[in-house]
């Protein structure tokens, strides 16, 4: 099987092309500049792992949440390429993604990620699972602002949460001054600097492929979760 | 060679699929114009959430109509600017990339191109060189046109562009947005001689045109009749404050034919489809002898066609462009080449 993932919704640029088990990736942090980068970026990831667009199985993206911009970006970029080479799309959560990545690497298995949307608010959803196939969104993606957020439910079985995204990096206090965490309910660790990667959304979407949930090129759409916009 | 063109620098998206031998083979063009409207203009995050809707639908209806697939295109213009950036971003973002995922080349057109090229979508088209009037809700510009990307600018409005003139007028005057064509209508019921609005920039020599003035001057007026205003003084309003827009745009054209010494007046952008300014160029090009030439209405406003023409024209003298996404909101016309 064979996969291109792209994503632009944050400060990250990435792109990671699997074939099979084998992947081969590019991140890089590059505020504003990911217009310029992301096609040659996928070219050089094509050119590695030798093989060609036409070749692919599909492409995954980050459909967000994310800056407005970067998000739009990056499924422009996938409804260009997905109609030009004909491939069905998936549209991974960049929500998702991170708590793929705290989930890699660190074995986590709660995790509550949140992504910095400026104005004093964060997207965040909270996660569950062992490994991508179970990864699941406990209720639904949400912008609020970081001291009312709605935290996981505590569960006695399982102690420990895991914190990963801009969010955190930003708002860190303002989440672990909650009561929950403070009078021990809830048990936060938080990995810091992660930003959506497309190896995650790879991986996460290497899932949605085997289940059959693609979508075609048109529907290659962004997620912005904020609406209140005029 | 066919070429498919985007545009998506404002309110409209526009597609069309252009062949540089059988000419225009099939567009479509969705207005954003009542999503718009209840905010009394355009609302830049609004239309660039819009656009990635209706970018790819419209190239499958168009493609649909031409009865051509994808892969039977050769090339692959986008409008890159100047406009909104967020709603240039989409266009350039699909167009560059599906350019790139066909192998086939890409060009980023400047819009305001575009708008100047429109009129040789037509039958009869101006021969190089020329003066080219461009008139839309962006900019007002008098252009010496040498030869397709030698573009030198004559004059330019040193404040708001004339469509913007008309578009702020017709909402002062409770007319819904976008406002200029409603104007223009209401104007047809205006008497002249009830008011009488100035004529910015004409007793100063230079092609330059000032907008802000007439917008003011047009405030005062209804200001000054408060609750007297009545049906019959906004379309007298609306009469005084075209004809003087108009007489400026007129003057300066006149201004710029002698300083130049062509023959031929190209017309193009939004506000070339008012009627009013149509006559008097006409008016004023017969007594000069001058050729007069406008885009066909539909394609006085933003368009795909236009796109596509341009960037033809580009593709089939050898542009090549990186695969890098670009999108220039301001984007100076005389820096062509
Ligand atoms: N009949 C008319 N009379 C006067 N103004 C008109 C008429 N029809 C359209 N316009 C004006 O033309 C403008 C729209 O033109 P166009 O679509 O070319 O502008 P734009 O694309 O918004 O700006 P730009 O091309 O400078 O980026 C609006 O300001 C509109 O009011
Ligand atoms: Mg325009």
């Amino acid at each position: 099987m064979r996969l291109l993932a792209l994503d632009t919704c944050t400060e990250a640029c990435s792109a990671t092309v699997i074939i099979d088990d084998e992947a081969h990736s590019q991140y890089q942090i590059a505020p504003r500049q990911h217009s310029v980068i992301i096609l040659p970026m996928i070219e050089s990831l094509l050119a590695e792992s030798g093989i060609s667009l036409k070749q692919l199985d599909a492409i995954a993206f980050g459909c967000g949440p994310g800056a407005f911009t970067g998000v739009r970006l990056g499924a422009s970029v996938t409804q260009g390429i997905a109609l030009g080479a004909d491939l069905p799309v998936i549209p991974i959560s960049t929500l998702a993604s991170l708590a793929h990545t705290a989930m890699r690497l660190q074995g986590a298995n709660q995790v509550l990620s949140a992504i910095d949307a400026r104005m004093g608010e964060v997207y965040y959803a909270s996660f569950q699972g062992s490994s991508a196939d179970d990864l699941s969104c406990i209720g639904e993606e949400k912008l609020s602002a970081p001291e009312s957020i709605d935290l996981p439910e505590p569960q006695a079985s399982i102690a420990q949460w895991t914190g990963i995204g801009s969010g955190w990096d930003t708002y860190h206090q303002q989440f672990l001054q909650r009561s929950e965490i403070v009078t021990g309910s809830l048990a936060f660790q938080w990995l810091e600097d992660k930003f959506p990667n497309a190896l995650d959304i790879a991986l996460l979407a290497k899932i949605q492929f085997a289940n059959g949930k693609m979508l075609t090129p048109e529907e290659a759409l962004p997620v912005y979760i904020r609406d209140k916009i005029v | 060679m066919r070429v498919l063109g985007l545009e998506t620098s404002c309110d409209e998206t526009g597609i069309a699929l252009y062949d540089t031998d059988n000419g225009l083979l099939a567009e479509r063009l969705y207005s954003q114009v009542s999503l718009h409207s209840e905010f009394g203009g355009v609302v830049p995050e609004l239309a660039s959430r819009d656009h990635i809707r209706k970018t790819l639908p419209l190239i499958r209806q168009t493609l649909n109509e031409a009865r051509l697939s994808i892969d039977q295109i050769d090339g692959v213009a986008y409008t890159a600017g100047p406009g909104l950036i967020g709603a240039l971003l989409v266009g350039a973002g699909i167009g560059r990339s599906l350019a790139w995922s066909l192998g086939i080349p890409a060009v980023a057109v400047h819009h305001m191109e575009g708008h100047l090229l429109a009129p040789m979508l037509e039958a009869v088209q101006p021969t190089f060189p020329f003066v080219a009037l461009l008139v839309s809700g962006g900019h007002t510009l008098l252009v010496y046109v040498e030869k397709v990307g030698h573009y030198q600018i004559l004059g330019e409005s040193v404040d708001d562009a004339v469509g913007e003139a008309f578009d702020k007028t017709a909402k002062l005057l409770g007319l819904p947005y976008p406002g200029g064509p409603e104007l223009s209508q209401l104007a047809k019921s205006g008497r002249q001689g009830i008011y009488r609005f100035p004529r910015p920039m004409v007793n100063r020599p230079g092609l330059d045109f000032s907008y802000s003035g007439l917008k003011t001057f047009a405030m005062n007026t209804v200001k000054k009749l408060g609750d007297s205003i009545d049906a019959q003084a906004r379309a007298d309003i609306a009469y005084a404050f075209q004809e003087a827009a108009v007489d400026s745009l007129v003057i300066k054209c006149k201004r710029a034919l002698k300083q130049t010494g062509l023959t031929s007046l190209v017309v193009a952008g939004g506000v070339s489809a008012n009627d009013c300014l149509r006559g008097e160029l006409k008016k004023l090009c017969d007594k000069m002898s001058v050729e007069l030439y406008f885009p066909k209405l539909e394609y006085c406003t933003d368009n795909g066609a236009m796109i596509a023409y341009a960037g033809s024209l580009r593709l089939m003298d050898g542009h090549i462009e990186e695969a890098v996404i670009e999108a220039k909101p301001r984007w100076p016309l005389d820096t062509l080449s």
